[in-house]
Parts: structure tokens; C-alpha cells; sequence
């Protein structure tokens, strides 16, 4: 996999299109999930978030995606424009950017009877989908999946797609409209390797193309290095980011998962 | 009603010539209004896992009754659809607070519903009789003025399902991914069983308490064994109740049970039917 690098981590956004989060503070139900987390995010970046479970990734995912209340802020700058907060959702001379979310795999049964092109037109259109869907909105979705080179998955069942199929139908609705920011909440869990591959390559497609801001979870470290520009250990608190090799090496990284110090602490 | 019994005029039943019998044409037309409705309202039911709340909304309809009687009302069935519809709002509000399973606080709500209108009923001795037919239904004794308002749910629920569909369906699927792309999931919920709850309360007096879950039921998941995509899931749900309820009617004129049951039977059959030729 081809690695683009851009952007210094700890470069202000001077510039360049950028979310900011600083200082920020999640407690639910009068637990301290989330503790002062601050970082930033660059377009075109991709960025993986790891941490043990609990570590409280999907509540900052929920933070950014504007469905819980947190303190401090989160700001998001276009390329060269005025920064915009997102907590209260009024804009400073822009508007909200859009964010892109690719959920944890919701389960559908095998048997549903949602097709692909059921599920992407309910979410992009006002059709209603229990009526026949006009040509007009079946060729949509399929332009639409064709950015994830899925375009043969639309009148398959959602039940029915593998692991990989379904995070591609996911992806592919997360990009309609194209957003800012895309989001993805442990995209490489159950897919195999093939579909992981697939995906991450194609991850490394759209953000050249679209220049996004990419950030996901992930407990898949060995691939890490291939992929992410910048990883960010999160455990409640920013534990350390910064380039994948140099995460994944450091002390912090050990202690929060158990590991011994292997090649690292024969030194 | 008159172009009605005109029309049924040239069907070659007996019950179907014209001056007499108008119960029975009257039973068909409110058959032809429910069984769509419920048709319609039954893919949503089975699709989103609320065949246990669109029960426990039956009791409440009873509930209701018994307060709309208590309360000295001759037609009941105002209260009763004032008290489904608290019901369920209180219902999701609940749900949405608590940290305990869906059907956990269904149970708690149905048994208390149930508890609360059997307390009402049979207060100061009296007989819980005169709820029979809450509790068994009979279609035939429905009025053209309670057609005409049922025909008027009809297309309410015609009219909620062509604006919010789609977002009612992004909501069960997937509650995050519908709040990421602006759905207010809370409301499509609550007006969804709201809308379960007017249904059922309208219908339980035609229906018969003890078999409408299953009218909410038994259309959609016969259409699941067959459907691949949402069309055929509705066309198969829909078609499948109306056939249902036309041969139960006829099953009830010719040998008298239940129309209720009947139907309910019927449709019975046809998933049995639907669950041999199912998909693969």
C-alpha cells in the first residue's frame, strides 16, 4: 500500500483544512469517559484511533458526530477559512461540515428483505422505498456504489452481503453526499482479509481523491503501519500519538495492552 | 354505501343481492379498509421486533375501553384511543430512560394495562361479561360511519408511510447511523406507535383482542419468507391480508365462527404456505 504523508501531527492548521478537537470532556451518567482529548485531524490523513474496549472511541466518534454533549470544543476549518464550532452546530461564517459515519456493522438478518438499493435510496432519498424504485434513484445508488466498486452488490439482500460487502455498501452511503470528515467505527472487524485489503486500499483512494479527513478505530495493529498516517492511543485520555511505529513501540502502548516489552526491551 | 351495495350486486352470492344483508356488506367493505391497513402497518411491526409492544397496545385498548365506560361514555372508543396513544408515548419514554431490555418494559406496561382495565371492569362486583366481544370481535356488526373513519386511518397511515418510511426503516436498522444522517430516530418511533396504537384500538371492537396481534404479525412475517426486497415484502404482506380477510369473512358467513379467527386462520395457512416455497 502506497503511504502519502502530509502534514506535520503537531502543526497547527495553518492552512490546510483541519478538525480540532481540544480539551475534550464526555461524562455519562456520572462517569468520566472521555478525558481531556485533544488532537487534530488533516485532510487527506488517515488516522486510526486504538484502545482497549471501553477505552471510550465510540463516545468520541459520538462527540464529533454531534449526538452526545461534551465540554471543551471541536472545531472544524476549511482549507483556508474561518474555523467553525460544532458543539452548538451554529456556524462562524461557514457552514457545519459534513461527516461521514460508517457505524459497526448494524446486523440484518439473513432473511430481511432490505435489498442494497432499498437500504442506500431510504437513506439518500425521499422515495418511499416500499414503493418499486424508479430507474432514477436505482442509477444513483449505482454510481453511488460504484465508488467502492460495489455496484453489482445492489440488488443483493443487506442480510445476505459478507462482512466486507456490507462495511462497502456502508462506505458508499457514508460518501453521499461526499463529507469532510469520514468516520469509521471498527471497519476491519469481521471482514476477512481480502475484504480488509480491499478496503483499506480503497480508503486510500478516496482520501487523494476527496481529500478527507479519515478516522477510525481499529484492533488490528499488524496493518496499522500500512495505512495510518497518524494513530492515536486512547485510553479515557490521549495516551500518545503520533506516527504508527513510534506508537506502537512506546511504553504506553504496552502497559495499556499487557503486552511485554519484546524486541523493543531486549535493548 | 349505496354505489357499494351496487357494485356487490353482480356478484353471484346470495348474501350479495340487492335489499338485504347489508351487515354482510358492510363486514366486507370494513374488511377491505383493515386488512390493507393492517397489511401495511404489520411490515414495520415484524421489522422493527415490536410484535410483543403492538400486543401489549391491545390490552391498553381494553384498558381504555373499560375507563371510557367507567367514565359513563357511550361510545367508549374515544377514551380508549386517548388512553392507547398515552400508553404508548409512555411507553417509548420509558424505553428510551432505561437501561433495561425492550420487552422487559413492555411486559411491565402490558401486565399493568391488563391488571388495570380487569380491575376497572369488574369493580363494585360487576360482571366481566359485557367485554366479550372486545375480546372476541365481531366484524359484522360494524356501522358505514365507522367504515368511513377507518377508511380515513387508512390513508393517514397511507400518508405516514409515503413521508417517513424510509427514515422509520433507517431507524430500526441502525439508530446511530440514522442520527449521523439527521433522522430524529425518538420521534419515528413514537409516531409509529402511535400510529399502531389508534389502529389497534379502532379495530379491536371489529377485530377481537384476542386475535389482532396477529393480524400485525402474520402478514409480514409470511412475506419475509418470500419478499427480497421492500416492494415484494409490502405487495406480499398487503395482498396476503386482504386475501385473508376476504376468506375469512366468507369462512364466517358460511359456517359462523369468529370472523377474527378466521381470518387469523387464513393467514396462518399462508405462512405455512409461504414457509415451503420460502427463498433460500
Amino acid at each position: 500500500m502506497r503511504k502519502l504523508k502530509h502534514g506535520k501531527l503537531t502543526a497547527g492548521c495553518a492552512g490546510a483544512c483541519c478538525l480540532k478537537l481540544e480539551g475534550l470532556s464526555v461524562r455519562l451518567e456520572g462517569d468520566e469517559i472521555l478525558e481531556d482529548v485533544s488532537f487534530h485531524l488533516h485532510c487527506g490523513e488517515i488516522t486510526a484511533l486504538i484502545g482497549p474496549n471501553g477505552a471510550g472511541k465510540s463516545t468520541l466518534f459520538r462527540s464529533i458526530l454531534g449526538q452526545i454533549s461534551y465540554k471543551g470544543s471541536i472545531t472544524f476549518s476549511p482549507a483556508g477559512g474561518p474555523a467553525i464550532r460544532l458543539a452548538d452546530g451554529t456556524a462562524t461564517g461557514g457552514s457545519r461540515p459534513l461527516v461521514g459515519y460508517v457505524p459497526q456493522s448494524p446486523s440484518f438478518d439473513r432473511g430481511d428483505p432490505v435489498s442494497v438499493l432499498d437500504f442506500f435510496t431510504a437513506a439518500t432519498a425521499k422515495w418511499p422505498v416500499w414503493l418499486p424504485i424508479p430507474r432514477k434513484y436505482r442509477e444513483r445508488a449505482a454510481a453511488c456504489l460504484s465508488r467502492v466498486h460495489g455496484e453489482d452488490l445492489l440488488d443483493r439482500a443487506m442480510g445476505a452481503l459478507s462482512g466486507g460487502q456490507l462495511q462497502r455498501v456502508l462506505l458508499a452511503l457514508a460518501l453521499e453526499p461526499v463529507p469532510h470528515i469520514l468516520i469509521l467505527d471498527e471497519p476491519l472487524s469481521g471482514v476477512d482479509i481480502e475484504g480488509e485489503h480491499q478496503l483499506l486500499e480503497m480508503l486510500d483512494e478516496l482520501r487523494t481523491q476527496y481529500d478527507l479527513s479519515i478516522l477510525l478505530s481499529t484492533h488490528d495493529f499488524a496493518t496499522l503501519g500500512q495505512f495510518a498516517d497518524k494513530v492515536i492511543l486512547l485510553n479515557r485520555r490521549v495516551l500518545k500519538a503520533g506516527p504508527p511505529d513510534e506508537v506502537l513501540s512506546s511504553p504506553e502502548f504496552y502497559d495499556t495492552f499487557h503486552l511485554r516489552m519484546g524486541r523493543e526491551g531486549e535493548r | 354505501m349505496e354505489l357499494w351495495y351496487a357494485i356487490l350486486s353482480v356478484l353471484p352470492f346470495d348474501w350479495a343481492q340487492p335489499g338485504h344483508m347489508y351487515f354482510m356488506k358492510n363486514a366486507l367493505l370494513a374488511v377491505l379498509v383493515i386488512t390493507p391497513l393492517f397489511g401495511l402497518l404489520s411490515t414495520m411491526v415484524v421489522h422493527s421486533r415490536m410484535s410483543f409492544f403492538s400486543d401489549a397496545l391491545g390490552h391498553s385498548a381494553f384498558t381504555g375501553m373499560a375507563i371510557g365506560a367507567i367514565c359513563g361514555l357511550n361510545q367508549p372508543m374515544g377514551a380508549a384511543v386517548i388512553f392507547a396513544i398515552v400508553f404508548a408515548l409512555l411507553f417509548n419514554l420509558v424505553r428510551r430512560r432505561t437501561a433495561l431490555a425492550s420487552d422487559t418494559v413492555i411486559g411491565v406496561f402490558s401486565s399493568t394495562a391488563m391488571a388495570l382495565g380487569i380491575f376497572l371492569s369488574t369493580m363494585n362486583g360487576r360482571s366481566f361479561t359485557r367485554f366479550n366481544n372486545l375480546l372476541i370481535g365481531d366484524v359484522l356488526s360494524v356501522e358505514p360511519a365507522m367504515i368511513g373513519v377507518l377508511a380515513l386511518i387508512l390513508l393517514l397511515a397511507l400518508g405516514l408511510w409515503a413521508l417517513s418510511f424510509n427514515h422509520l426503516m433507517l431507524s430500526s436498522v441502525h439508530p446511530a447511523l440514522a442520527d449521523s444522517r439527521g433522522i430524529r430516530v425518538f420521534w419515528q418511533e413514537t409516531m409509529f406507535s402511535v400510529a399502531i396504537a389508534v389502529v389497534v384500538t379502532l379495530s379491536m371492537t371489529w377485530v377481537g383482542l384476542l386475535v389482532i396481534n396477529s393480524l400485525l404479525v402474520l402478514p409480514a412475517a409470511a412475506a419475509r419468507n418470500i419478499a427480497r426486497n421492500m416492494a415484494q415484502y409490502h405487495l406480499a404482506a398487503v395482498l396476503g391480508s386482504v386475501a385473508a380477510g376476504i376468506a375469512g369473512l366468507m369462512t364466517s358467513y358460511y359456517l359462523s365462527p369468529s370472523a377474527g379467527a378466521s381470518i387469523t386462520l387464513y393467514l396462518a395457512v399462508w405462512f405455512a404456505l409461504t414457509f415451503v416455497i420460502r427463498k433460500r
